[in-house]
């Protein structure tokens, strides 16, 4: 696996942290499917009943790594500003950069994200941006300063999987050198490993596992297809042919007519 | 003095940003603030002097995708 802005991550596992029926069981999926990566956000917070910081102990205890969003934000200041109270909050410089376009699909603004990215890589931050499958898209990213690319499998929780597999497979083929994680769209296992076996680096997702009737069950199944995934891809993959060609050899057969 | 915290109007004694936020609630939580949509480093909460009306959000950690 390749390096995200040099941490050598121990599994291609992103999860995040929504959606759960409880934090019980939030910390449940993560025991199970040991991901690597927890993606976190940040909402207004009371004084009274002070929820975030019952979240932090949680998010603290779970000991992985830490990627807060900017998810909600739709214009480029928003985004900037969500990134640097982000930073203080969480106290790192990675940050999943969002910034929406479209509401029905969730769609980044590829233009924002690109000029987001350039400001808060500028100021020292790790981007790990949010963005579609476009290839000058993601030339930009890089321009931009983002050493990691998260094109989208579909939209956000709608659990279609891989949309665009061409895309995706171009994508892998034209940056071979920068690390690329599906993030959103996924809903089974078997798409991560697809995902995987196509060369990507990683998978972010929350909801297929949040919202599974056994979200730590559902982790754990998600581990284990990006693992077979990841061993698949390294053991490179025989090539597809149209016709039939016989597994057991002919030499030897017998004359029985 | 009348600020929005969070979007609800609040009365506050003093005069600073750290003021406001230690009269809350908040004094030794893990949170980012910003005023008027501009961030506010928690180093600079001290001298930050809030004006009538100003706008104040106080996020903390919080679940995400």
């Amino acid at each position: 696996m390749r390096d995200f802005y040099g941490t050598r991550l121990a599994n291609g596992f992103m999860l995040g942290t929504a959606q759960y029926p409880s934090p019980a069981i939030l910390a449940d999926a993560f025991r199970r499917s040991a991901a690597s990566v927890a993606t976190v956000s940040l909402r207004r917070e009371s004084g009274r009943d002070r929820q975030g910081q019952d979240f932090w102990q949680l998010i603290r205890d779970l000991d992985v790594h830490i990627l807060p969003n900017t998810a909600g934000c739709h214009s480029v200041k928003e985004a900037v500003t969500t990134a640097h109270m982000a930073r203080e909050v969480f106290d790192t410089k990675w940050i999943k950069l969002e910034v929406i376009g479209e509401e029905d699909t969730l769609q980044p603004d590829v233009f924002g994200l690109v000029e987001a990215a350039r400001i808060l890589s500028d100021e020292g931050f790790q981007v790990f941006p949010y963005t579609t499958e476009d290839l000058v898209v993601a030339d930009r990213l890089l321009q931009a300063g983002c050493e990691v690319l998260m094109p989208w499998g579909a939209p956000i929780g709608s659990g279609l999987g891989l949309n665009n597999i061409f895309g995706l497979r171009a994508m892998r083929a034209h940056f071979p050198d920068i690390p690329l994680v599906i993030d959103a769209g996924l809903g089974l296992p078997s798409q991560a490993a697809a995902a995987m076996e196509l060369g990507f680096d990683a998978v972010l997702l929350n909801t297929a596992v949040a919202r599974a009737g056994d979200p730590a069950a559902m982790a754990e199944a998600f581990a284990g297809a990006i693992r077979a995934g990841q061993q698949a891809h390294a053991a490179d993959p025989m090539e597809p042919r149209d016709m039939a060609a016989p597994s057991t050899p002919v030499i030897g057969k017998a004359f029985l007519e | 003095m009348k600020v929005q915290l969070n979007g609800d109007p609040v009365d506050m004694q003093g005069t600073t940003l750290a003021d406001l936020l230690e009269a809350e609630g908040f004094g030794g939580a893990r949170i980012a603030t910003a005023v008027n949509g501009e961030f506010v480093p928690a180093s600079l909460r001290d001298g930050h002097a809030l004006t009538e009306g100003d706008r104040v959000e106080v996020l903390a950690p919080m679940q995400g995708g």
